[in-house]
Order: structure tokens, then sequence, then C-alpha cells
């Protein structure tokens, strides 16, 4: 399987939904992630959400969702962006129960709130913590950064 | 129904394998509702990869799953292989290989000691698991200088060969687990108190598994035949006969037998690998210092199940992002599901299969 198949099965179930192929992913809006993830599970057979996290792209934040399918041994890499003054998402945790916690980590570190979660609190730090430590604007004073040099030559 | 009664085991306990807070409501001795709170251990590793040089985090994988260490370490090292396209000598494959298995050996084997250590069995099958993990650790001291924390591969092959006699060593070995394999099985494995406490508790269905991303021995017990160096063989482990060894009910006792079967396998992975290490240099020749571009996933067979290592690179020394998927992280999510309804000395015994380690979780 190929990321175009699933692109095109994609399309054929939702003509008016516009997905954006990269080399090794698929980018979907924001608003139909939650349609584009139920077909992919019930009707593609991609029923291990694998991972979910996400990469601060300084002007938006990328909400990556590794998903496979036993069946075609495919590993789906869905994309979404999640712009900086609406940090949320529709929850895909009642379609597979791993992406709960792997959700609240997101939300933890990065403060995407997933809409209709079942329990979103932190996971890892203090509940009272205000700070999202993976955004890159995140500083510490614990956290050094070395200088980049050119080291040794191999 | 009487009133509900809220039992904090942990963070210090010494059942829950590391620092895991499990917040019980108990009914009697039932359990009724378990919430696990995480994060003693986390020391934002993810955050420290993104301010290294790819090769300066080798040593902080070390200290994800550190009974596997060296499994962590290939995860990672083929992560960034993939990214960079840096190419692999046969010798350093193979010695990956060996390295790799030994290491799911004596971490299964450590799985095994504490899990009886978890149903009553105190002490004798610890030390006995101990006791031979001790040999491999002293080998891989041998190899590498250090016996847990190892730091032994390397971006495009290991840090150095293996000494002059390890195969003998080695080989010595393989002759003297697979006795005492035997031993286990005599000691543990048909033990009728031994039975009567994992038989049938914790039963984890493969719908359920499969629904919470669970992978691994934990997987496998349940019935699911699925194992990547089988499904998309990486590495060499293509050219080497083994078998998968699948569980039956998906109890406690189905996820330790699996685990003590495939120390067996990995024997024989092991066996076969090491008459046909192919000569060379099995050292890389690759920069210390070097940049990347694009992203990559790579998942690898760790003891405790799929290890995934999610790499963004935008062309610096450094790693834009790099996201750790952790085994045990999704294997312990499924425990509530599991221990609603038991006992507590029960809920014990089903996290004791779990084989978590806490710091991969937490991370």
């Amino acid at each position: 399987m190929q990321n175009s198949e699933v692109l095109q099965k994609i399309k054929n179930k939702f003509p008016d939904i516009v997905v954006e192929e990269l080399p090794n992913a698929l980018v979907i809006p924001k608003k139909a992630l939650l349609d584009i993830a139920r077909f992919l599970k019930n009707d593609m057979s991609f029923e291990n959400c694998h991972c979910v996290t996400a990469v601060d792209r300084k002007d938006k934040l990328e909400l990556v969702y590794h998903l496979y399918s036993t069946a075609d041994h495919f590993m789906l890499t869905l994309k979404t962006m999640v712009p900086l003054d609406d940090l949320t998402v529709e929850t895909v945790s009642l379609l597979w129960r791993s992406a709960d916690w792997l959700e609240r980590e997101v939300f933890d570190l990065f403060g995407i709130k997933f809409l209709g979660h079942p329990d979103l609190r932190r996971i890892m730090n203090p509940d009272e913590w205000t700070d999202f430590p993976l955004r890159k604007d995140f500083k510490s004073a614990n956290l050094i950064v070395r200088p980049q040099s050119q080291g040794l030559k191999g | 129904m009487g009133e509900l009664l809220t039992v904090n085991m942990g963070p210090q306990h010494p059942s829950t394998h590391g620092v895991l807070y499990l917040e019980l409501k108990m009914d009697g001795e039932i359990v009724v509702d378990c919430k696990p709170h995480l994060g003693y251990l986390h020391r934002s590793i993810e955050k420290i990869a993104e301010n290294r040089t790819y090769t300066q985090f080798i040593p902080y994988t070390d200290r994800l799953d550190y009974l596997a260490s060296m499994n962590n370490n290939l995860c990672y090292c083929m992560a960034v292989e993939k990214l960079l396209n840096v190419p692999v000598t046969d010798r350093a494959q193979y010695l990956r290989v060996i390295i790799a298995e030994l290491n799911r050996a004596i971490s299964h084997l450590v799985a095994i000691g504490t899990f009886a250590q978890d149903l009553g069995a105190y002490a004798t099958p610890l030390f006995y698991a101990f006791r031979d993990r001790e040999k491999i650790m002293d080998l891989f001291d041998s190899i590498c200088g250090a016996r847990l924390t190892y730091n032994y591969m390397r971006i495009g092959g290991v840090s150095a060969d293996i000494p002059v006699g390890t195969e003998q060593l080695i080989k010595d070995f393989i002759a003297y687990e697979r006795k005492m394999l035997i031993e286990y099985n005599e000691l543990l494995t048909y033990n009728v108190i031994f039975l009567a406490r994992s038989k049938k508790i914790g039963i984890l269905s493969k719908e359920v598994a499969a629904n919470y991303s669970v992978s691994g021995p934990i997987l496998r017990a349940s019935g699911v035949k699925w194992d990547l160096r089988k499904e998309e063989p990486y590495l060499v482990y293509d050219k080497f006969d083994f078998d998968v060894p699948v569980g039956t009910n998906g109890d406690s006792w189905d996820r330790y037998k699996v685990k003590l079967d495939e120390i067996e396998q990995s024997l024989r992975i092991i066996e076969q690998a090491i008459g046909g290490i192919p000569e060379g240099n099995p050292v890389s020749k690759v920069n210390r210092v070097f940049r990347g571009t694009g992203e990559v996933y790579l998942r690898t067979e760790n003891p405790r199940g799929e290890l995934g290592f999610y790499l963004v690179a935008e062309g610096g020394f450094m790693p834009y992002r790099c996201k750790i998927r952790s085994p045990s992280f999704s294997n312990l999510s499924v425990l509530p599901e599991l221990i609603k309804g038991l006992n507590i000395s029960d809920a014990v015994c089903v996290l004791g299969s779990l084989d978590i380690v806490m710091g991969e979780i937490d991370r």
C-alpha cells in the first residue's frame, strides 16, 4: 500500500476535503480529522494508532499521527496543522484507546487541547504547572544550548 | 457495595517496578477503579535531544529502558542511519543482532525473576535470574566497558569490535543458559502455586490489545503472532531461523511463558549468527557532527515491544524534534482495564506480568 492509494480512497469518500500529499505523509484539514480517522479505522483497517505527537513549527503546531495497518504492513503518517490562536483538536481517543495517553502527553508537552477527551490532564508534569516544555519558545535555565561546533572530523 | 476506600499504591512500592503511583479505589479487597499517575522519572529526554547533536544523544537512549540499553541504542542509531542514509557494514549488522538478542535474553530474565518475586516467590527465582544475567553483563563489560548503560552502538556501526575470545564465551553461555531454562521450567512454570496465582488472571483479549496498541510479548501472549523481526525484518534477521512464541489465553501466565520461550529463540538466533559473522570492520567511519534534513519514523522489536523513534531534521546539527514511542507506555495504559474486578494481590500479579520499565514511560 502507498500513501497515494490511501489518498485516493479518502478523496473518493470525502470529495470536498482538501488533502495535501507530502513525500511521506498526508496533511488533512483539522476540521475533517475525526471523520477521516473514523473512516481509516473502520473501513481501511488502520486498527493500530501507534503514535501521536506534535512538532512545533513556530508559527503553528503540527500534529502527527502514526497509524498502522497490520493487514497491509503499512504505516500511515497523518498530519494536521493546529494554529497557535486555536489550540483545539477533536480527540481520536474514543476510536483508538491508545491515543488516550498519547494525547494527554501532547497536551502536557505542547498545550494542544483535545475536545471530547475523557480525561484530559497532564500526564508527566505537575498539574499546576502552566508551561509547555516542548514548545520551541520554552526557555529554562537548566537547558543550556550548546554552541554549534564542527567538532572533530572523523 | 460498601464504602469505597482509596489506596495509594506507590510511588515507593516494592512491586511497582520503579516509581509508579497507582490510585486504587477499593471495595474491600476488590479493585473498582485504578488511576495510574506517571512522571516521577520524567527527565524530558525529548527536549534534551533537541539540544544535542545526533551522536551526543546516544547515551541518553541508554536511560530509557535501562534493562535493554543495547536495543534502545540500536533503534536510535538505525533511525539516524535511515534519516541520513548511512551504510552499515555486514560485520556490524551481525554484531548488532547478537548483542541485541543477548540483551533481550537478560532483559526477559529480569522480567521473569521480578514477576516471580511479585507473586511471593521471594529471592530464589530472582537470584537465579540475576546470576545468569551477571554473565552477560560481564560480557558486555568486556565489549563496551559498562555494565548497564552501554552506549555501544554508533551511527553507522558499533563503537568497537568484540574482544578476541568473545565468541567462545557466548557459545558457553548458550549451552549454560539452555540447562538453566530447564531449571526455570521445573522451578516455576508448572509449579502449582505459581499456576494458581497467575493462570486466568488479567486476561487481555486480542481486540483490546490492538486497540491499546499493545506490542511485544504482551501482545503475543494474547495469541497474536506478530513480531517485527519476522514481519518487517531489519538488520539481518531474515537470514535466521526462529519461531515466534504465542500464548493462548492472554493471561499473566501466558505473558510469563512467552518471555521464557523467547529466551530460547534469542539463543537460537545468537547461535546461528555467531557462526556466520563476516570479516571486516564494524567501526563506523562517519563524521561525529553532521547535518540532516527530512523525517523518519522507525520501529524495532525491543524486549518490551515496539520502540519507535520519530526524528524530524531541519538541516541543523541537532534533531528538530525527537519523539520516542516507548512500548511500556502503551502496555501500561491497558492496566486499568485489566485489573478492574480483581483482588489487589492479583493486581500486583498483572502489573508484574506487564513488565514495565518506568524509565521509558516517563522519559
